[in-house]
């Protein structure tokens, strides 16, 4: 058995590095999704972005989403990371690799645990504007709430 | 109990953190609120819009109708925007 791999952590990371790390000695994997998410400017408005956090409910909401994962799909390894502090535009904010046999578990379990993070994780995002010394809250988003629902079971 | 306050909840009441002692015949996490509010103007200013409120016991997600009754850690949040 495994179990999936979670970090968050200020400092950056290096999805190739986690990758050989998923991939170490192993034959039998036969796709690796990699999402990687960026801190993405529009229009040179953005100075960075400030990412706070609930330390501990962070790492336990990412392990549970991962876990709903592994019961749902059949996967051979999980890594998610997350970054929390002031991230600049054109950094990295989040990591999520999926490992599995097939492509189609590796893509739809990465997009379930992306939506399901997005919605369930608790980070919040602040945007410091380019030459203001007002910032904001950046606002959750209808469409997240509807790409996570969508995966809902009907029980 | 403690209390965590994140985001702009946090930034309005100008706490992140505090120990609060509600009486015993508030029940749930919205009867908190309501208590909350009714302590000082600031928690009034953060908990205007109550569709925006979150909150978590022990660190798990919660409903507004939730008991308080077991918990040690009771945080209030804004809708999550990681990822």
């Amino acid at each position: 058995m495994w179990t999936p791999t979670i970090r968050v952590q200020s400092d950056d990371f290096n999805p190739d590095t986690e990758t050989a790390l998923l991939t170490h000695r192993r034959t039998d994997i036969g796709a690796i999704i990699n999402f990687t998410g960026f801190c993405r400017d529009e229009a040179g408005a953005l100075s960075c972005l400030e990412i706070e956090h609930y330390p501990g409910m962070a790492e336990t909401e990412i392990h549970r989403v991962a876990d709903e994962a592994k019961s749902r799909w059949p996967l051979q390894g999980i890594t998610i990371i997350h970054r929390y502090g002031r991230i600049s535009p054109g950094a990295r904010i989040v990591l999520v690799l999926v490992a599995s046999r097939h492509r189609k578990a590796a893509f739809e379990s990465a997009q379930f645990i992306m939506d399901f993070l997005k919605t369930q994780a608790p980070f919040w995002k602040k945007a410091h504007h380019v030459g203001k010394t007002q910032s904001e809250w950046v606002d959750a988003k209808l469409e997240d709430d509807n790409a996570a629902a969508r995966w809902r079971v009907e029980e | 109990m403690k209390a965590l306050y994140f985001a702009w909840i946090r930034e309005r009441i100008g706490l992140s953190e505090e120990d609060i002692n509600p009486p015993e015949d508030i029940k749930t996490v919205d009867q908190l609120i309501d208590w909350l509010i009714a302590q000082k103007e600031c928690y009034a200013v953060a908990f205007a819009n109550r569709k925006l409120i979150r909150a978590s016991i022990d660190k798990v997600h919660v409903h507004p109708q939730a008991s308080i009754a077991s918990a040690r850690e009771i945080a209030f949040f804004p809708p999550m925007t990681g990822g």
